[in-house]
């Protein structure tokens, strides 16, 4: 039967699995909106087209799904420039579908004519320019496949009008064959043997956790490990909530707003393990006095990965799950609890300086407020998107994470206002699920527009302003490194409260430690989305901190010996 | 210098995106050079780039992340055969004209244009012997130089367009010990 390229595509994205995808229509994808009517799709309409991108992006991270966003040519496609490089940098399956002018117009500087696939060339997976319908479904088929396999990633499919328009036979493609792609690896036996032998032999091993075990599906393989060999694990942002926070070898995270504890022993261990972990910079402090003692082991299932950060003694490309459980059986039995207890001994030093100690002095913390929202959201499965700056540090060090999936954030890109619609796409993937999004003052102001989409499509999450009257990771900067010169970093907000309000959504504001708890039973009681406008210190600092390019073990200290991360329960 | 001879699929951009990537990935191509191969389909590149034996690894497993590229082979250090094809237009006077034929020769080189007052040199040849005449003529006015980059090719038997016994599986295996054998 003879389909339009719209019809096509739309058949395609059902024949994928797609039953969401979020959008804005405009000129050059009118033909695919209008066929969408005809299937099965939830549509979720956007009010600016980056909002798309990361609702697709959250939808994926919540769930592994691939996410689907899609928007019009020109200005509609440059808007999803940011949540696509973010997709890139996190390794997020999402396929984005633009429109384009005619294929005859091409190159004519034609009305809202942008050359999308050249843009994104450098932060997407993979990319098509689709100008026959013939080519449409071969090319959704083959941009699904390569977004979730190996290591995932974003694929922008660009479709001309005259494509979306004109008609062909519709030919459902067998599996897509790729002759140059090559997305799954496994380690030589020569390389397995070397790692064996290193583990087998390490007095001071240390597991550095990544992202790539969620993706990978593999808890259960990294538990196996760290058990049978006693080997504890450090976390890296994107890592957390893959290893349950509450279990005794995991040790918190790593890296520049790491615990101290975790740092120092990383920069003493005799052996790093990295799991679908990539050395970011964040993470490292300066290489040249990263991990001064360690042999390195890297598995990872991107080649391009190894050594290119740090030099590691033995890489291993595969995937992460399978290359474990090819390792596991072979891992000595192995006492190391000199070495555990040794870091235990750190980790108590740090964790009387807990924040949670100090009495209530009439002043609101961020980590009050994080904390309490973690004791008082256990009781069912959450997931809180976290925006980018100090509250997404604070998130990471006072949200204890069990579960895969429970942290959304953008790690590698830091891309502000992330947050909100990131957790409209994660809470469409997971109804389920209870959302929180954790969002600073000013990244909530670059995309609240989306609360209109909240209001439009009834989504029911929750949002906790951190509010601190600063771009507060800026300000701690210019305080630490600045002389305290606060260059454009004071903010003048709106009411949250009234704004929100404004959007028919329902609002509160907390300025008391004591508030904090009412406040989120409420928020939780309530059907629809509440956002909770939390007035917290103006000048207070994310600690420790390993100022960028220092030696990972170099930290700032919180100047009140009372006041410091640390662990409870 | 690395030498790297890429296979790609024959597709509008792949130009692009291979210099793209060696670009953003910081790195500075010196030459590149591209065209048809015995396989309908697949083009090749000659690609010459400065960079460190991590550097050259990096590349190397950067390419292969492309879904058009299908083979690369880092020829550096193998026993290879580097070819580049510069055409020069000299100054000349009547005095001069006479001693550049006598030099020629001596590289091999062709005279492939003569006017009343230049000439035009051929010469085919590895980068020095081409920057070798390049130096000789300079005293005498070079005018012009175009020049085609490096083009390389393996010595003996061993090739690096292998024509695919398996369309599906081309270069596949090649790819897979490239890639599994980055630790160092």
């Amino acid at each position: 039967m003879k389909k339009t390229g719209a019809q096509i595509l739309f058949e395609s994205l059902v024949r994928e699995g797609v039953t969401c995808v979020f959008g804005y229509p405009g000129g050059a994808i009118l033909p695919a909106y209008d066929a969408m009517l005809d299937y099965p799709i939830r549509h979720i309409l956007v009010r600016h087209e980056q909002g798309a991108t990361h609702m697709a992006d959250g939808y994926a991270r919540a769930t592994g799904q691939v996410g689907v966003a899609i928007a019009t040519s020109g200005p509609g496609a440059t808007n999803m420039v940011t949540g696509i490089a973010t997709a890139m940098m996190d390794s997020v399956p999402i396929v984005c579908i633009t429109g384009q002018v005619g294929s005859k117009a091409i190159g004519s500087d034609a009305f809202q004519e942008t050359d999308i696939t050249g843009i994104t060339l450098p932060i997407t997976k993979h990319n098509y320019l689709v100008t026959k319908p013939e080519e449409v479904a071969r090319v959704v088929r083959e941009a699904f496949y390569v977004a979730r396999s190996g290591r995932p990633g974003p694929v922008l499919i660009d479709i001309t009008k005259d494509c979306q328009q004109s008609s062909c036979e519709f030919v459902w493609p067998e599996e897509p064959k790729l002759r140059g792609y090559r997305p799954s690896h496994t380690p030589s036996s020569r390389e397995v043997e070397q790692a064996l032998e290193l583990i087998n032999s390490a007095k001071r091993p240390i597991i550095l956790a990544g992202r790539g075990i969620q993706q990978s599906n593999a808890r259960e393989a990294v538990l196996a490990f760290a058990e049978q060999a006693n080997v504890p694990i450090a976390m890296t942002l994107l890592g957390l909530g893959a290893i349950p926070a509450s279990h005794p070898l995991n040790l918190g995270m790593m890296g520049m707003h790491g615990e101290a504890w975790v740092n120092t022993a990383i920069q003493e261990a005799d052996l790093l393990l990295a799991f679908g972990m990539r050395f970011d910079d964040r993470v490292t402090g300066n290489v040249k006095t990263y991990a001064p003692n360690a042999k390195k082991i890297h598995i990872d299932i991107d080649p391009a990965e190894l050594n290119k950060n740090v030099r590691v003694d033995v890489g291993l490309i595969g995937d992460l799950r399978t290359t474990l459980e090819e390792l596991q059986p072979k891992i000595a039995a192995t006492d190391r609890s000199d070495w555990i207890a040794y870091i235990s001994m750190l980790k108590g030093d740090s964790a009387v300086r807990d924040i949670q100690n100090l009495p209530d002095n009439g002043h609101l913390y961020a980590a009050h407020v994080i904390n309490d929202l973690w004791r008082e959201t256990r009781d069912r499965e959450t997931i809180v998107v976290t925006d980018v700056g100090q509250h997404q540090m604070w998130e990471a060090q006072y949200y204890k994470h069990e579960d895969p999936r429970s942290l959304i954030t953008s790690g590698g890109l830091g891309t502000m206002g992330f947050a909100l619609p990131a957790a409209i796409g994660a809470k469409v993937a997971r109804p389920d699920a209870e959302v929180w999004v954790v969002v600073g003052d000013g990244g909530f102001q670059m995309t609240m527009c989306e609360l209109a989409t909240i209001a439009q499509e009834g989504i029911d999450i929750n949002i906790a302003i951190i509010n601190n009257g600063f771009l507060g990771m800026v300000r701690q900067w210019q305080e630490f490194f600045y002389e305290r010169r606060y260059a454009a970093t004071p903010l003048v907000n709106p009411d949250f409260v009234k704004l929100t309000e404004a959007f028919g959504l329902k609002a509160m504001r907390v300025e008391t430690r004591g508030d904090v708890v009412p406040a989120v039973r409420e928020a939780r009681r309530h059907q629809g989305t509440v956002l909770i406008d939390f007035r917290v210190e103006q000048e207070d600092s994310v600690y420790p901190m390993v100022p960028a390019g220092n030696d990972l073990h170099n930290m700032i200290r919180r100047p009140s010996a009372i006041v410091e991360t640390g662990a409870d329960a | 210098m690395n030498t790297f001879v890429v296979l790609v699929e024959d597709h509008p951009g792949v130009l692009t995106r291979v210099s793209g990537l060696i670009r953003r990935r910081g790195f500075n191509i010196d030459s590149i050079t591209v065209g048809h191969t015995e396989t309908a389909g697949v083009s090749r590149m000659t690609i010459a780039v400065e960079a460190d034996e991590f550097g050259a690894r990096r590349i190397e497993a950067n390419l292969y992340k492309l879904l058009e590229v299908l083979r690369v082979d880092n020829v550096t250090r193998q026993p290879s055969i580097f070819r580049e094809l510069a055409i020069l237009k000299v100054k000349t006077t009547p005095e001069t004209r006479a001693q550049i034929f006598q030099l020629a020769p001596i590289y091999r080189a062709r005279i492939i244009d003569v006017s009343t007052e230049s000439l035009v040199i051929e010469i085919t040849g590895n980068q020095d012997k081409v920057q070798s005449l390049i130096d000789v003529l300079e005293p005498y006015g070079i005018l012009e130089i175009a020049r085609t980059g490096r083009l390389a090719m393996l010595r003996g038997t061993g090739t690096a367009s292998k024509p695919p016994e398996d369309e599906q599986d081309f270069g596949a295996a090649k790819a897979e010990e490239d890639l599994i054998s980055h630790s160092v």
